[in-house]
């Protein structure tokens, strides 16, 4: 049997990143991928410190001061960024999966409320960090 | 050659593989369980950053914390391996790295989350 309409149709490209002038949603998008690969070495560090627990005080003890020194701090801090910007994003995504939010003005709007909770939430859980004499 | 194809030949072409939807509700189903745990989390580490060791394997003891931590780490290592697996999927196109890659992420998951769960459960049933 000999086909009588044309083949598939041509699937869609995606756009070319060179060619768009940077967005909201596109660099929170970006931002998005960036910081869940920050996580996956933020669960590397989890693991790490529920090995150094189970491995006894020196150990335990030696890896809090590494997570506690001026470059463990820093890590911490991005990971903090990250946990809560990808915890909004990811909500957003949640509510674009079931078809919502994806008017324009609402969908920029989002981006930048993601922005907003991450940098105020970081500061939040620092600030709290830092008068419970965590740090 | 496309039009060798019989209809129904072109028509199974064009549907889905038939498993993604298992994928696409897997990483949604961790990071809705993810959200509450990962907020949980953090006042966690505000907790123990506060105390030493015997601090943490006292906080560690008690039930709520021990599951949560295993259910925050089970939970996040099939996530981040559903994640990471995407990652390598868009941007890794020879077959041979690709193939490597995501069996180094399966890999690396599997082992670092099993080691993980093990040591909070060693610690939390007082063998520490």
């Amino acid at each position: 049997m000999t086909e009588t309409t044309q083949g598939p149709r041509e699937r869609p490209l995606s756009p070319h990143l060179q060619v768009w002038r940077p967005h909201a949603t596109m660099v929170g998008s970006i931002l998005h991928r960036i910081t869940g690969s920050a996580l996956y070495g933020g669960a590397l560090i989890l693991a790490g410190w529920a090995m150094s627990l189970a491995a006894g005080p020196d150990a335990y003890e030696g890896f809090m001061t590494l997570l506690g020194s001026p470059l463990g701090k820093l890590v911490m801090f991005g990971l903090t960024l990250s946990v809560f910007y990808h915890l909004a994003k990811g909500v957003q995504h949640l509510f674009w999966d079931v078809g919502a939010g994806f008017k324009l003005a609402t969908a920029n709007m989002g981006a930048v409320a993601c922005y907003a909770f991450a940098v105020a939430a970081t500061l939040a859980v620092w600030v709290i960090a830092a008068m419970t004499g965590a740090l | 050659m496309e039009n060798y194809r019989t209809p129904l030949r072109r028509a199974r072409g064009l549907g889905s593989a038939k498993h993604g939807v298992g994928h696409w509700i897997s990483e949604r189903v961790t990071s809705v369980a993810l959200v509450p745990l990962v907020l949980w989390a953090v006042f966690g580490v505000i907790t123990l950053a506060g105390t030493d060791y015997y601090g943490a394997v006292a906080w560690i003891a008690n039930p709520v914390n021990a599951v949560l931590m295993v259910l925050l780490t089970a939970v996040s290592f099939l996530h981040m391996h559903a994640g990471m697996r995407v990652i390598v999927e868009d941007y890794i196109h020879k077959s041979l790295s690709k193939l490597a890659l995501l069996l180094l992420n399966l890999f690396v998951c599997a082992l670092v989350g099993s080691l993980a769960v093990f040591s909070i459960l060693k610690v939390a049933l007082g063998g520490a």
